[in-house]
């Protein structure tokens, strides 16, 4: 029989329901493959594995007693750490928020407990999502299972780390310009970005909140359109959420693909794109055709602008978001709890007995904690955005930069309206390449940023999106298609991705 | 040099909403600290704003008392800067670029300098509360910084005026103007006191004629006469720069109460940029036209609206009415007051009635204003102690002859110390009029025998002694005697001889 850890949830939830196996089991198998593998990958930040038993054990006990059980019936669930954790600590892996432990679910988690999932832990991610190679993170590099010296992308990284490694069933992960499925390509497994307001945003923490968006992680397609039936529908805590009703995500999956428009924007094939990834991606356009898809060239005029205008309007939103973080209520308060502010504003000016910190205005005693806790809890990374972003909201700045930002955004969201009136869906490559080593381009932020290419229009415009394997390059390291859907598409994405993903099982 | 003060105020009103803007928490006055929040006003990590969509009901309530425009969509925007009072890093407001207010001009009237002036309104829209910080408070460690959240996110309402105002009496005289109108549509307490009503200006002044001056803009002004105080030392001292030929310069200044002087706070070059933007968490608000009509059809009858009535309906003087009408809860209280006094089964015709209603007037306006002054309560713990079924009571005992006038002020006296009916004080202290003419009758001839010598001059034409006589009947009967039939039992017996 193969392993609890390795088995797909839709699989492994019926079996715990029977009573088959149990939670209790289950868990325990990924607890002891976490302990095992995971100090070589650091794909989780945050494992408790006393109340994961705990929750697994409700389960069983559930099942026991004859109640009924939710889909996700102990399957064992790893959660990027952007997303907060009634009493587990949730970091954004950024030492700023270090030991911070939230009084409060995301509305996501409240969703999967409600479904009987059993949450393993929070998994790592560049700080605040900032990254696509996960070497960002506070808390060490998480490395690709399928190859150590390489990144399993980002910011995501951790999740899809833990699903190629066997370290989780199920993942949740969370995408504001490709942070699902470039990790998702470069491990191997699948990742759905869901339309902007599919799913509720409360308690994700946030980094581009007109982008972010919560999405499924899993080892198959079933499995993902599983998770998205969980989390997404409308929450009266998001405003921004959407009221559009929830269709039966696996009801339809295997409904095939004969007839489908299919689009292939030519300017996701072009320049910078690696060959084995262009040749992969093109044979995986040609199995859609044969499955009796109609596939056509489209145009994205406007893809050439996206970067720009991701990095812009992104690090705009992050550096209003991340403003919360200032050492005065939660988190990193600065190398010795602030103490050292009163002493090196104030030196030792004050007179004996009556405490240096009066006699220094408290404006700018406030300054140098801010300046200690923000330039040493934050990362190089969030820095740099904070810095341009502040730099593009600025006056004198904001019309060339924010303004004009807006309305380029409005054309690329017009280039999907458009194609989208000629094709169903569309496909191409959801990276330039695969998973590259680490430190490889840590130190050019700008080839960091064009790993994003073909991943942050799909955020600008608010589709939604997949990403799964589709082959591999020579050293064995996947390649991801990516399938991209109208608004609220997901049913018909995830149809496409499982009529792909069965056509081309070995 | 003689200047033209050109004003223009920014006024803050916290909204009377059960709860926060954004939030669930309750906006109650006072509490322990940091005892009303929860994530969401506190801004910690993940946390969205849902709006409090009675915000925005009040909001156009008061943009329909001014008429305003009220738009079809609006948007909130976020401002941003960093103290630890604001624990989002940012306020979300509509001020500025980006932010869409919810209504936009109208205006209100008021008494200007010369004659009734209109003050244009520039906008009114809403945004957030901060948190309060405590420095060196009693029970505060001084060396610490402390900070409550229990105001973070209490629904405010700023209105903008264009700057119409022309003086500091203007200035006050707007003011006083909104607040009686937000206490009419029962928006806002109007408490400058407790900070529920908050106010900033903005002042230039210049030679009639000559096009607007620098702008300065004042804050931490506390009541109406610290911001009458404010605006007076501020265009004294621009007319000081100006006549010893210097330049006004484009800055913030404090208003420091103790030191009587505005202080600067910052320059044109030091203020913040707070890089408004459009708050992204917050989708725009769609104003239903459907949802404005009932809002206006449900509008509570504004001021002037009431002072006709008042004209009208209970025959009263303009300015009484306008005296009467001056706040809501007074108002109320008069016609409260006069439901009881005209009440069910009085028969009274519309000439009584109206009778009735200046009795009521006239004994709020001259008695009540008296009472509150001397015992040094407010106007509501006074209209709690002596609730207006006691005045209209107290009245009723008057009318019927029950008791005197004179006696009934020393009635009401009481009825505001301890709160109780009108009966209740009469019966106790034996204050029931002396109506009975056999007894009154006794005492006058009394008093007539006791003053032959006086009797015998009144019966010789000086008549002007009825008063002296009175005087002595009455204070035989402690003031009991009824007048009106003292009166007649003392001139029918000084006639006949």
């Amino acid at each position: 029989m193969e392993h609890l850890n390795e088995m797909a949830a839709h699989e492994l939830a019926p079996r715990i329901k029977s009573g088959e196996v149990t939670a209790e089991e289950a868990a325990r198998e990924v607890l002891r493959l976490i302990d095992e593998k995971d100090p070589a990958i650091n794909a989780y930040l945050a494992v408790q594995p006393e109340s994961v038993i705990e929750d697994a054990r409700g389960v069983d006990r559930r099942v026991a007693a004859g109640e009924p059980t939710g889909p996700l019936a102990g399957v064992p669930i790893a959660i990027k750490d952007a997303i907060c954790t009634k009493g587990l600590e949730t970091t954004c892996a950024s030492r700023i928020l270090e030991g911070f432990v939230p009084p409060y679910d995301a509305t996501v988690i409240a969703r999967l407990r409600q479904a009987d999932a059993v949450i393993v832990g929070k998994t790592n991610m560049d700080q605040f999502g900032m990254g696509s190679s996960n070497e960002n993170s506070g808390f060490g590099i998480c490395r690709n299972p399928l190859d150590t010296s390489r990144v399993p992308g980002g910011s995501s990284g951790g999740s899809a780390a833990a699903l190629a490694a066997g370290t989780a069933v199920l993942a949740l992960g969370e995408d504001t310009g490709g942070s699902i499925r470039q990790p998702a390509a470069f491990c191997g497994v699948v990742g759905l970005k869901p339309t902007y307001g599919r799913v509720s945003r409360y308690g994700i923490i946030a980094y581009g909140s007109s982008f972010d968006q919560v999405g499924p992680m899993a080892r198959n397609v079933e499995d993902c359109a599983a998770l998205l039936g969980v989390i997404a529908g409308h929450d009266a805590m998001d405003t921004t959420s959407s009221p559009e009703a929830v269709p039966d995500y696996t009801a339809t999956l295997k409904q095939g693909i004969e007839g489908l428009r299919i689009g292939v924007p030519d300017e996701y094939l072009a320049e910078g794109l690696d060959a084995t990834v262009k040749e992969s991606v093109g044979r995986a356009i040609e199995r859609m055709e044969a499955l009796g898809a109609r596939v056509e060239r489209v145009h994205l005029p406007h893809t050439e602008y996206a970067v720009a205008t991701y990095y812009i309007l992104v690090t705009a939103e992050a550096s209003s978001n991340l403003a919360r973080y200032d050492g005065v209520k939660y988190g990193y308060r600065g190398e010795d709890g602030g103490a050292e502010n009163n002493a090196e504003v104030g030196g030792n000016t004050g007179a004996p007995g009556t405490g240096a910190a009066t006699q220094i205005p408290v404006e700018d005693r406030l300054e140098a904690m801010y300046g200690s806790v923000r330039s040493e809890g934050f990362g190089l990374e969030v820095k740099r955005r904070i810095m341009l972003g502040t730099y593009v909201l600025s006056s004198g700045y904001y019309d060339a930069y924010y303004d004009k930002a807006q309305r380029v955004r409005t054309l690329i969201k017009g280039d999907f309206d458009q194609a989208f009136e000629k094709v169903d869906l569309m496909v191409a490559p959801t990276t330039p390449t695969t998973a590259f080593r680490i430190g490889e381009k840590i130190d050019d932020p700008l080839q960091m940023y064009l790993q994003d290419i073909y991943t942050v229009p799909i955020n600008l415009a608010g589709v939604p999106a997949i990403s799964l394997p589709c082959g591999q390059d020579a050293d064995g390291m996947p390649i991801g298609l990516q399938i991209i859907g109208p608004h609220f598409g997901e049913e018909r994405i995830l149809r496409a991705a499982y009529a792909f993903e069965e056509a081309t099982r070995p | 040099m003689n200047y033209e003060a050109v004003i223009g105020l920014e006024v803050h009103a916290q909204l009377l909403t059960n709860s926060k803007i954004f939030c669930g928490c309750s906006v109650a006055f006072g509490g322990e600290p940091n005892t009303r929040v929860c994530p969401i006003c506190l801004g910690m990590p993940g946390v969205l704003p849902v709006l409090n969509r009675r915000a925005v009901e009040y909001t156009i309530r008061m943009a329909l008392a001014v008429d305003g425009q009220v738009a079809e969509t609006s948007a909130f925007a976020r401002k941003n800067y960093f103290y630890p009072d604001l624990p989002k890093g940012y306020q979300i407001s509509q001020y500025d670029r980006a932010g869409e207010p919810i209504s936009l001009y109208g205006g209100v009237e008021i008494e200007g300098e010369d004659g009734p002036r209109f003050v244009r309104l520039r906008r009114i829209h809403l945004e957030e509360e901060a948190g309060k910080s405590i420095h060196n408070e009693p029970g505060y460690d001084p060396d610490l910084s402390y900070i409550d959240y229990n105001r973070t996110g209490v629904p405010l309402m700023e209105i903008v005026s264009e700057p119409d105002i022309r003086s500091p009496r203007e200035a006050s005289a707007y003011l006083a103007r909104l607040r009686q109108i937000l206490q009419y549509i029962g928006v806002c307490d109007g408490n400058m006191e407790e900070g529920s009503l908050r106010c900033d200006a903005n002042i230039s002044i210049r030679k009639p004629g000559d096009p607007l001056g620098e702008l300065v803009e004042i804050k931490n002004m506390n009541s109406m006469r610290s911001m009458e105080r404010a605006l007076e030392f501020e265009i004294e001292r621009q007319a000081e720069v100006l006549d010893d030929g210097g330049r006004v310069v484009r800055q913030t200044r404090l208003w420091n109460e103790e030191a009587r002087e505005t202080f600067p706070m910052r320059s044109k070059e030091e203020a913040h940029d707070y890089r408004y933007f459009p708050d992204p968490d917050l989708v725009t608000v769609e104003i239903a036209r459907t949802w404005v009509d009932d809002i206006g059809e449900d509008l509570p009858e504004l001021p002037d609206v009431r002072m006709q009535r008042f004209v009208d309906e209970y025959g009263l003087p303009p300015d009484m009415a306008r005296q009467l009408t001056e706040n809501r809860t007074r108002a109320d209280y008069f016609e409260a007051c006069v439901g009881h006094v005209t009440g069910e089964g009085s028969g009274d015709t519309a000439s009584q009635a109206s009778g009735d209603a200046r009795a009521v007037s006239n004994w709020m306006l001259s008695e009540l204003l008296r009472v509150q002054h001397e015992s040094r309560m407010d106007q509501a713990t006074l209209q709690e102690r002596i609730p207006p079924t006691h005045l209209a009571q107290l009245l009723a005992q008057i009318k019927d002859g029950k008791i005197s006038g004179k006696i009934g002020k020393d009635v009401l006296d009481t009825m505001a110390e301890t709160g109780q009916a009108p009966a209740e004080v009469i019966e106790e202290q034996g204050l029931v009029q002396i109506s009975d003419t056999g007894e009154l009758e006794g005492v006058v001839d009394g008093i007539l025998a006791e003053h032959p010598d006086d009797v015998a001059e009144y019966r010789a034409g000086k008549t002007k002694l009825l008063g002296f006589f009175m005087g002595q009947v009455m204070r035989a009967t402690q003031g009991k005697a009824n007048p009106k039939l003292v009166n007649e039992l003392l001139r029918e017996k000084l006639a006949g001889s």
